[in-house]
């Protein structure tokens, strides 16, 4: 019996080859299997649909932003260190990180300025603490995110982010941003400009 | 093996007669017209892959707002030295070099990387950097600008009002092909590109767009990709904001709406007619001779020259005022007028060694015309003052200023 099991999985492999061959018209490169597609696979979009279960508080998140160095680059208080303003200060506290306009300092940083919380978790995510991405687990990527929103005055002290309620966050800047109007080819990028 | 400096130099002096002769060809060695200097160090260095002459001094420099590398040993951005450019090929060693807030440039073993296509496709695909180029490729000049490009009246070369821009020769598969091989699926509004650096920069391109005219590129100026623009592979996202064009491309993700990554975010603006400018660029044209701190020796005749450019279409014509922009009269296009490429222009001019302004503007094919910043002002309802920034990628025409001395100086101070 074993025997026929194996020759249908041959069969069935097979076939999956010639499909493959069949569909693309250059047959060169290879299917990449789910598990590759999900290690891979870092991109969190507005909808949230990609974040991975999970959940933080800023409470959580307070204690990690010291515990994981985040208050070496972006300062103890979120502001003043020598990478960007995270949470915005009184005014007087500038980041000496330098830039070009915009630059990243209290009415700019990333709480106030992102049209969506997923953009946050998804840089956090992916890029930070600098010099060790991806050594953050989701829970504390929903911790950090959770303090830098409630820091900046964004959500409560005690709400709870999960894959839930992370993309529904009112954002203040969510209807201050517009998108560029539809891309045509050979058209001017801004017609009648000047 | 290596030839010592030492026995190289004698080695060179028993050939003194072939050298002699040769230099007698050029010129008399005098005492005011030494021989030149034969000895240049590491010859077989320079046999295996060629360097300029050490007399070359053209640069790049970091911005001056920010050193690279900065403190955290990362590149910001950096200014090609387009002040002495010729043609419109940017050497691959000088092209400018931009990344977001920062990055490391990576150091990728082209054996391992690899690039991955999934997302809103029927069958998502992996390639190896072999396997892309055994797809058909094309080879045509690009250029690429920032968005950082913007000219200040603190600026004082042509290197710091205009040095965010570069030209190369690209060569890759267009990214269609490649989009068709995996099966776009109907509802796929946009790509999400991301590069293997370490903070995996991403952004989010139209699918319109990606399946018009994007490369992934493997190749620069007849050699592979510098580290420095991407190497092994990069997207090119032709007539759009640099930051689009994602350096070592590792992943494409086809997904139904803008997915606001950290580098989209970071250029959100309320308008939608500056976020239709800021994606895209030009048309826009700077001299880059005489410019800022060069010095003209004297009244007398001199080549107006420099380069025009347009995210759009390919340049139509460039005029030149040396009045200050009262009266305009047309330049020469000394290279062929490429799609969305650098074209290089030449405008005889004789000065008469008073003090001018001169500035140049261009047309490009689709008949869109460079604006002055006035007509910026007054198409946004804005005061045409020295506070006025022109939205989107800055694209104003530019002013030189040459003094009766011959000094040239930032036209906007
Ligand atoms: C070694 C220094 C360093 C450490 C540690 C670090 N960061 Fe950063 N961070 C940076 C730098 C530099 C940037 C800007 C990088 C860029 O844009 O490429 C940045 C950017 C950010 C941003 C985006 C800010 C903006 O508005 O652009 C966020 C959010 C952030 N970091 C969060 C964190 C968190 C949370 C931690 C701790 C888990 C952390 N960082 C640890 C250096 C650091």
């Amino acid at each position: 019996m074993e025997w026929r099991k194996l020759l249908l999985l041959v069969a069935i492999l097979a076939l999956a080859q010639l499909a493959q061959a069949q569909s693309t018209k250059y047959g060169v490169g290879r299917t990449p299997t789910p598990e590759e597609i999900r290690a891979w696979d870092i991109s969190i979009g507005p909808d949230g649909k990609e974040l991975p279960p999970g959940h933080g508080t800023a409470a959580e998140g307070a204690k990690l932003f010291r515990e994981k160095q985040c208050v070496v680059c972006h300062g103890s208080t979120g502001s003043g260190g020598p990478a960007p303003t995270l949470i915005k200060s009184d005014g007087t506290k500038k980041s000496k990180y330098p830039c070009l306009v915009p630059c990243v300092d209290d009415a700019l940083v990333m709480s106030l300025h992102a049209q969506y919380a997923t953009t946050m978790w998804d840089y956090i995510n992916r890029a930070m603490p600098l010099n060790k991405q991806g050594t953050l687990k989701p829970d504390e990527v929903y911790s950090l995110v959770a303090f830098l929103l409630f820091k900046n005055g964004v959500i409560a002290e005690n709400q709870v982010l999960d894959p839930e309620t992370l993309p529904r966050v009112k954002m203040p800047n969510r209807d201050h941003a517009a998108l560029a109007p539809e891309w045509k080819h050979a058209a001017p990028r801004l017609q009648g400009y000047p | 093996m290596k030839i010592k400096s030492s026995g190289r130099r004698k080695f060179l002096k028993n050939s003194a007669a072939i050298i002699g002769a040769a230099a007698a060809g050029i010129r008399p060695a005098g005492a005011e017209n030494p021989p030149p200097e034969m000895d240049m160090p590491d010859l077989e260095a320079l046999i295996s892959y060629g360097q300029r002459s050490s007399f070359v001094k053209s640069h790049r420099v970091s911005v001056m707002e920010r050193m690279s590398p900065d403190e955290f040993g990362m590149t910001f951005h950096v200014l090609s030295p387009i002040q002495d450019s010729v043609g419109i090929i940017t050497p691959s060693s000088l092209h400018y070099i931009s990344t977001h807030r920062g990055s490391y440039v990576p150091n990728i073993d082209p054996q391992e990387h690899r690039l991955m296509i999934h997302g809103m496709v029927d069958r998502p695909l992996i390639f190896s950097v072999d396997e892309i180029k055994r797809f058909p490729f094309v080879t045509r000049p690009l250029f690429l600008e920032c968005l950082g490009n913007r000219a200040k009246a603190s600026h004082k070369t042509v290197q710091e009002t205009h040095g965010l821009t570069s030209c190369s020769e690209w060569t890759g598969v267009p990214l269609s092909i490649l989009l068709n091989e995996a099966g776009v699926q109907s509802g796929a509004a946009f790509i999400v590109a991301e590069g293997a650096e370490s903070v995996k920069g991403a952004t989010s391109i139209p699918i319109g767009k990606a399946m018009d005219d994007c490369l992934v590129a493997y190749g620069q100026n007849g050699e592979a990709l510098r580290p420095q623009q991407g190497f092994p592979i990069r997207l090119l996202v032709p007539g759009f904001e640099g930051m689009h064009n994602v350096k070592y491309l590792r992943r494409i993700k086809l997904v139904e709406k803008d997915y606001m990554t950290y580098n989209d975010y970071g250029h959100i603006v309320p308008d939608a007619r500056v976020a239709a400018l800021t994606r895209q660029i030009g048309p826009k044209s700077v001299i880059t001779f005489p410019s800022g701190e060069q010095k003209l020796p004297g009244p007398g005749l001199y080549e107006i020259t420099g380069l025009a450019w347009s995210g759009s279409a390919a340049i139509r014509n460039v005029e030149i005022s040396t009045d200050g922009g009262q009266s305009w009269k047309l330049a020469e296009l000394r290279t062929p007028s490429y799609s969305m490429a650098h074209t290089r222009f030449a405008f005889p001019w004789t000065w008469d060694g008073k003090e001018c302004v001169i500035m140049s503007r261009c047309t490009d094919e689709l008949g869109t015309r460079q604006p002055t910043r006035a007509e910026s002002a007054k198409f946004f309802g804005k005061p045409d003052n020295a506070d006025f920034r022109a939205p989107g990628a800055d694209n104003t025409v530019f002013p030189w200023r040459i003094a009766a001395d011959g000094s040239v100086q930032n036209g906007m101070a």
